[in-house]
């Protein structure tokens, strides 16, 4: 956490937390998941990046280059796998996660509304971050909490049978 | 419990016996849904059981559970109370006292935390209509027990048919019973599963695979993540059996990490079921070796198709490849694989344990068994239904299910997900199964069902599901990566009011071609929804087209909001809501809606104590 420290004690930089960039130049993270896994087969790529998101947050290019030295796989086999699957992430990421279900049940009970009012009250684009690193806003597929519908997650907390005033006044609750 | 080896059936059997005591020492039990209903607050619930009856000194005659789904998720957080058969939601912690008492202790319901109907209080399962023709097969356990604990699994009888079958039947006897049951896939296939273990157990080679798909990416469909959530062990023991019959030393699990529960209540159970050497060398004596993996889904629907998925597992781009080769002679790392789902495997044990022909018992003639239907959408009790193969679809819409929300007319079911279609109202009586779903434009699927009513709009539904495919494809076959984005595209253009007569054909056109042109079931599937939209609702589209309006009046393009100045009194509540500050008037006299700043956040409508706003 040292190389954290001085990248903040440069000052102009705002920590995010945990996904925040600044965390990308800490390589033991990496070090550590690589040596717990050793010998790393290229057919665990994916458990291997989602060891590594999980640690960083997102996967930040420095990492995935120094993890592609060290086990050998390719970074454009790593890339190729990333963009393919919509877990990985290689922009930092906001302090907090909204997920916004757009499942079918949700969908029939008014998800479009709900979500073009966090959208609206947040300002930000689906899939994108807040430019003060609030938030990261994702729709997804299926929460599987059909009988919540509509549903949103913000980081680990459901919010069911939600409204677009109801959606406004959650998201304000976080800084 | 300790974390000893169970060697063979008779130690299996003598720690049922250890374990059905233990168990017995309660003389009730309050069981906790600590899965789907976590989302709704049940661990502050089962926290206030244990800490009052603690301190109420009944912890040790009152056993309080944290299980799996008990299946009316419309009442959530639920409660049930053995032996009484009570089922108490929505309970909040609260409520506990008054359980407690009134019913641990004097035996009696609390009545104002049952199901009540038409005046009528519905205390046990056995009087709630919900329950009513729904047999509970493949679900009997969850519910019952707490996922995370080894010995209740066990004391339930969990693990026995896989002793049987590892000892007592050759490989080829058990894929003859699963054969004779008449099993097919529960994740959409419909595949004969005992005909898939077949061609893996003739196919040559030693290496062999396993893998259960639980990469349920189907919105609107959640019984493959409650089975894992709530009877991890009896999926293991389907696995154990399955292996045996094809001969395959190594599995995997390939479970969505969007649902966090599953994957740990999973990961306890494999770590369990290892300890107790039901995984791993030798299992229960039979000379048998089997281990299993977990591995998580990184989010991508198309890894629900077979080869996809195993392109996944091998650390690649989740890219279908062609069959033939189908994965029963090369799948993963080359090797025969075979891929079942989470239901199919849940089936398993109880085929074994019973035999084939009480499997065979429920059901039609081409489709045995019960099937798992996640019930949602607008209708009263969502939740996991599992009803015989053949009810039809009025009694588990208007039965089962309810009724639709508010009393609003039915309109359709949309049934399959995006591989589906819509079953309209004239079909209600349609009993269903694969065949009878299939001849009317849609598929069972793997069992979502998604009640519509008449503010859902077909044409959005269309283009809300074309949205989804285009979005999870794959790329690689030119006409579903372009189709389908064409398709969309269009759906787009009619839903904002800029139909052209030529939509219609255009559409079915397309997407008949599609489905000729793409390689994997996404893609040969992907525009079912809208075919069987236009087949069933033309005159919706027609609507949208030629007269710019949307009768549901959902799509935002073809309605307006706008205040009705007769029941306006001006409190101005509205205007102090609306995001982009479209409204305005003075104080106590009618206000106006800008219709070029209003986006149709609906916040206004939502907001008014007296329902002026409408669309128009």
């Amino acid at each position: 956490m040292t190389e954290t420290g001085k990248v903040h004690s440069a000052g102009m930089h705002v920590h995010r937390g945990e996904g925040c960039e600044c965390l990308a130049a800490d390589l033991a993270r990496a070090e550590a998941i690589l040596a717990e896994l050793s010998p790393v087969d290229p057919g665990d790529l994916i458990p291997l990046l989602q060891r590594l998101q999980e640690a960083y947050g997102y996967l930040p290019k420095e990492v995935l280059a120094e993890v592609s030295e060290r086990t050998g796989i390719p970074l454009s086999r790593m890339y190729g796998v990333i963009t393919f699957y919509t877990q990985f992430s290689t922009e930092p990421r906001g302090r907090h996660t909204i997920r916004c279900c757009t499942g079918t049940a949700c969908h029939v009970r008014g998800a479009k509304d709900v979500a073009e009012a966090i959208l609206h009250e947040i300002d930000v684009e689906a899939g994108g971050t807040t430019s003060d690193g609030r938030f990261t806003f994702e729709n997804v597929a299926c929460l599987g909490t059909c009988f919540l519908a509509p549903v949103v997650m913000v980081d680990e907390e459901y919010f069911g049978q939600l409204t677009p005033a109801k959606a406004r006044a959650i998201v304000k609750n976080y800084a | 419990m300790s974390e000893s080896r169970i060697a063979n059936p008779r130690e299996l059997t003598a720690f049922q016996e250890k374990a059905l005591e233990e168990g017995g020492r309660f003389r009730a039990k309050v069981l906790v849904c600590s899965t789907g209903c976590r989302a709704l607050g049940s661990a502050a619930i089962s926290r206030a059981f244990h800490e009052k009856l603690t301190a109420a000194g009944l912890d040790r005659e009152i056993e309080v559970l944290e299980t799996g789904c008990h299946g009316q998720c419309s009442r959530a957080p639920l409660v049930l109370i053995e032996p009484f058969d009570y089922l108490y939601g929505p309970v909040r912690p609260e409520d506990v006292d008054e359980i407690i008492q009134v019913t641990l202790m004097e035996g009696r319901p609390v009545e104002r935390l049952c199901e009540q109907r038409a005046g009528r209080v519905h205390a046990t399962r056995g009087e709630i209509p919900f329950f009513h023709g729904q047999v509970r097969e493949v679900m009997k356990d969850c519910g019952r027990l707490d996922p995370r604990r080894f010995d209740q699994a066990i004391a339930l009888g969990t693990y026995q048919a896989a002793a049987k079958a590892l000892t007592a039947m050759t490989p080829e006897q058990v894929i003859a019973e699963v054969l004779g049951a008449g099993l097919k896939g529960r994740g959409g296939g419909g595949f004969p599963a005992g005909m898939k273990w077949q061609f893996c157990r003739n196919a040559p080679g030693e290496e062999k695979y396993l893998i259960c798909n639980s990469d349920e990416g189907d919105p609107g469909a959640f019984m493959d993540r409650a089975l894992l959530e709530g009877v991890p062990h009896q999926i293991i023991e389907g696995m154990i059996i399955a292996a045996y019959a094809i001969g395959a030393t190594k599995g995997f699990v390939y479970v969505r990490a969007e649902c966090p529960i599953a994957v740990e209540h999973l990961d306890i159970a494999l770590r369990a079921a290892r300890a107790h050497g039901l995984l791993g060398k030798d299992i229960l004596g039979s000379g048998f070796d089997f281990d299993i993996e977990a591995r998580m889904g990184a989010g991508a629907f198309v890894c629900g198709e077979e080869t996809a998925l195993i392109a996944s597992l091998e650390g690649q781009r989740g890219t279908p490849r062609p069959r033939p080769p189908f994965p029963a002679q090369s799948g993963y790392r080359q090797k025969p694989t075979i891929i079942n789902n989470v239901e199919t495997l849940g089936n398993v044990p109880r085929i074994i344990a019973q035999g084939k022909e009480r499997f065979a018992d429920l059901g039609t003639e081409g489709a045995k068994g019960t099937k798992i239907f996640a019930l949602a959408g607008k209708v009263r009790n969502t939740g996991l239904v599992e009803v015989p193969m053949g009810m039809t679809l009025r009694e588990i819409v208007y039965e089962v299910g309810g009724g639709v929300l508010d009393d609003r007319p039915f309109k359709a079911a949309q049934m399959g997900g995006p591989s589906g279609g819509c079953v309209p109202a004239e079909y209600l009586d349609l009993a269903i199964d694969y065949d009878s779903v299939k001849s009317v434009g849609a598929i069972v699927g793997s069992g979502g069902l998604i009640v519509m009513d008449d503010t859902t709009c077909m044409v959005d539904m269309a283009r809300f599901f074309m949205g989804f495919v285009q979005e999870e494809s794959c790329g690689k076959c030119p006409p579903c990566r372009v189709g389908t984005r064409h398709l969309k595209d269009i759906l787009e253009r009619i839903c904002a009011g800029h139909g052209r007569e030529s939509d219609l054909d255009e559409l079915e056109r397309l997407g008949r071609e599609v489905i000729a042109g793409s390689q994997c079931g996404l893609g040969q599937t992907a525009p079912n929804p809208v075919l069987s939209t236009i087949r069933h609702f033309r005159a919706e589209f027609e609507a949208h087209i030629r007269d710019r309006r949307c009768p549901a009046k959902v799509c935002q393009g073809l309605y307006q909001l706008v205040i009705d100045a007769e029941k306006c009194i001006g409190c101005g509540i509205c205007a102090k809501n609306c995001p982009t500050a479209a409204i305005s008037g003075e104080k106590r006299k009618p206000h106006v809606i800008d219709q070029a700043a209003c986006i149709k956040c609906g916040v206004c409508n939502e907001k008014c104590p007296y329902a002026a706003i409408s669309k128009v």
